[in-house]
């Protein structure tokens, strides 16, 4: 089991009144809005200073205690992350730590314009963490898209060729030409290359999107249900059973992981009291957009056209999260003590099999001392627990497994 | 592919399709005399156009659908990625249908792909009209934006008087519509995501354009900046500038007869 611990790295000191101040038309009706047209007047950065500070401290304590893996995210021009760039506290976390895997999920790959640069910064990352590197990618959500002004109707496009020429990249020598359909380069000749070789590993983070569950099968790479239920985390497991026998292999549960909204506290009313800021931020934060902004034009599956017409034109709300408590009985949000959470996530893995565990500890406006509260209950309590549940169920790792980093390369060398 | 010639209100419209660069253009026709050949905005053809009707009691006119719009299949051009292919394809249509001297409309988006396509067309080409022209880059104002708001609330934006918009697409467009629109969207986004619907070099290359031109401009036009009007003006050799008050950016829609009046007088002169 490979355990590791989730933030999105909240703008915990924004104020959500702010939130009036900037609205929208939607559907011709006033909305208020916290991303995209979210002025940044809002931000403060000597409240970023102490935040990112904070942050440190935290990922810091929690390489002491033992994790496997700090999970890592970008999002841009919204309150609920303040980690624009997941390669910049890569970078940090690949000199201040010293065991735990730096796992990213991940780099929006379309909204690279140089695919190349990335594979330098991500070959450095682990040279610098000497081999601890996750390299997660993502097609990055519709905001994303927009911010960086990449034409989201060639998306999914440049996921597959952006990673296609990283892969080549790192597992082929230079110069080499690279003319594809969105990206052509001259040369190609990085002067760095990842540690791991050929490469590191690389997990696939979604929420079930049909399309790139197959492509992560069809790679051999993991993947990892973001909060998905149980229902869900089954139809993905079923799609990519299914992907990956027909190009010759049966996935275990190396081949799959899951993301929990997950907080410990040392009372259960402290715990809930901090869950409330889960909902805040999944409740208001990140609903409060334009449909058009998470779903721009040629982004999604033409399957989903009719549905997504329809929101857009406000016939149809948006699906926002389920209540709390209702999340709860799905375990796709646990809170408590330990103990409570122990039980829980043991009913989890009883139920997904999974390989990998994220687990979101902290969100909202938990404090400083709150979210080291919780890190070290997880650390010291609940995780030994579950790793120990985990071997018992026989729920390997990609890496306990020794399992290949892809369908083309059978193994990774030791470092 | 398309919504067909029926939602134009008039009857007399025909439908033709023809294969241009190795796909199928759908073009409703009508009227009878000298050649027009109309293009539409980025949000495909209107239901009913009262400005075709009338102008093709006068003329002989060609009004295609872009191919991939109005409910076409965005992947099935996944090649067509510019305004001047787009440009081209519209530029090859014209002899595919057997249009040698042809005068050419374009409206809003429309006006961009007409005036690329007369920067490289000599004889034949007999006149030009822009409205609310997009493609050259404003100064000091913006092209609205239409791929963070939704599909209709864009449409509702090319309009001065919004009774005008309900009048003609209802208070509440149907989900065909939206649909239709949906796929106008998608083309518009792989033609013109950046720089957004304009082409820094277009003012240069309209200046070898000798045709007669004529462009006409929404006072209010919410879409286009009227500074656009005014740098066509400049940069086209042999043309002239008419705005329409109280007028949006789909002139041909708020003021149909205002607008086809001026339009065939300029090409009959």
């Amino acid at each position: 089991m490979h355990l590791m611990y989730f933030t999105e790295q909240p703008m915990s000191a924004w104020n959500p009144e702010h939130a009036a101040l900037d609205e929208i038309t939607v559907a011709g009706r006033k909305q208020r809005v916290t991303a995209l047209l979210h002025s940044n007047r809002y931000f403060d950065s000597q409240d970023g200073s102490r935040l990112y500070n904070e942050r440190l401290e935290e990922y810091q304590l929690v390489d002491e205690l033992g994790f496997d893996g700090i999970m890592l995210n970008e999002h841009h021009t919204a309150p609920f992350c303040m980690s624009p760039r997941v390669n910049l506290f890569a970078s940090i976390l690949a000199a201040t730590t010293k065991n735990v895997k730096i796992v990213l999920l991940g780099n929006p790959l379309p909204i690279w314009d140089n695919p190349v640069h990335l594979a330098e910064e991500l070959s450095i990352i682990d040279m610098v963490s000497k081999g601890r590197l996750v390299s997660g990618f993502v097609r990055g959500g519709g905001v994303e898209n927009i911010q960086a002004n990449v034409n989201p109707v060639f998306n999914r496009e440049r996921f597959e060729e952006a990673h296609d020429l990283v892969i080549k990249a790192w597992t082929q020598p230079g110069p080499f030409r690279w003319e594809g359909k969105h990206y052509q380069f001259r040369v190609v000749n990085p002067w760095a290359t990842p540690l791991q070789q050929p490469h590191p590993r690389i997990w696939i983070p979604g929420v079930a999107s049909k399309e790139t569950v197959i492509w992560a099968a069809k790679h051999r790479y993991p993947y990892l249900g973001l909060n998905t239920n149980f229902d869900v985390s089954q139809k993905i497991k079923d799609i990519y059973v299914e992907s990956a026998r027909s190009v010759g292999y049966e996935p275990g549960p190396e081949n799959f992981g899951q993301l929990l909204q997950c907080h410990v506290a040392e009372t259960e009313e402290k715990a809930e009291r901090n869950a409330q800021q889960f909902m805040w931020m999944a409740g208001e934060f990140t609903g409060l957009a334009h449909p058009v902004w998470g779903n721009p034009s040629g982004y999604g599956s033409p399957s989903n056209r009719k549905a997504f017409i329809e929101i857009a034109a406000g016939r149809r709300p948006l699906v926002k999260p389920p209540p709390m408590h209702q999340r709860r009985m799905e375990r796709t949000f646990i809170w408590g003590t330990p103990d409570h959470v122990i039980e829980q996530l043991k009913t989890v893995l009883d139920n997904n099999r999974v390989g990998i565990l994220a687990l979101w500890g902290n969100d909202g406006k938990i404090d400083h001392k709150d979210s080291v509260s919780c890190i070290n209950l997880m650390g010291k309590e609940v995780m030994p627990a579950i790793k120990d549940y985990a071997k018992q169920l026989g729920l390997l790792d990609p890496f306990e497994a020794n399992a290949p980093i892809s369908l083309d390369v059978p193994a990774i060398a030791a470092v | 592919m398309t919504t067909a010639a029926t939602s134009i209100k008039q009857a007399n419209w025909t439908e033709v399709t023809v294969e241009v660069c190795g796909g199928p253009v759908a073009v409703a026709q009508a009227g009878s005399g000298p050649a027009v050949f109309v293009l539409p905005r980025d949000n495909g053809h209107a239901p009913g156009n009262e400005f075709l009707d009338r102008l093709a009691a006068e003329f002989s006119i060609s009004y295609p659908w872009y191919p991939g719009f109005d409910h076409g299949e965005p992947a099935a051009w996944e090649w067509l990625t510019n305004p001047r292919d787009l440009a081209v394809v519209m530029r090859q249509l014209a002899p595919a249908l057997g249009l040698d001297a042809v005068s050419v409309v374009g409206l809003g988006f429309g006006g961009w792909i007409a005036a690329e396509m007369a920067t490289t067309w000599g004889p034949g080409l007999e006149r030009l009209v822009l409205v609310s022209p997009m493609g050259v880059k404003p100064e000091n104002g913006y092209i609205y934006d239409q791929f963070i708001v939704s599909t209709e609330h864009y449409a509702r934006a090319m309009f001065h008087d919004e009774a005008k918009f309900e009048a003609i697409y209802g208070a509440e467009p149907d989900f065909d519509q939206l649909a239709g629109w949906e796929t106008d969207r998608e083309m518009a986004s792989r033609i013109g995501w950046k720089p957004y619907m304009y082409n820094v070099a277009l003012p240069r290359l309209l200046s070898g354009v000798t045709a007669p031109a004529l462009i006409v401009a929404g006072a209010d036009d919410q879409v286009v900046p009227a500074e656009c009007a005014e740098i066509y003006r400049a940069s086209l050799p042999n043309a002239t500038l008419e705005t329409v008050p109280a007028c949006g950016h789909a002139v041909d829609l708020e003021f149909p007869d205002v607008l086809a009046a001026k339009v065939a007088a300029f090409l009959k002169r």
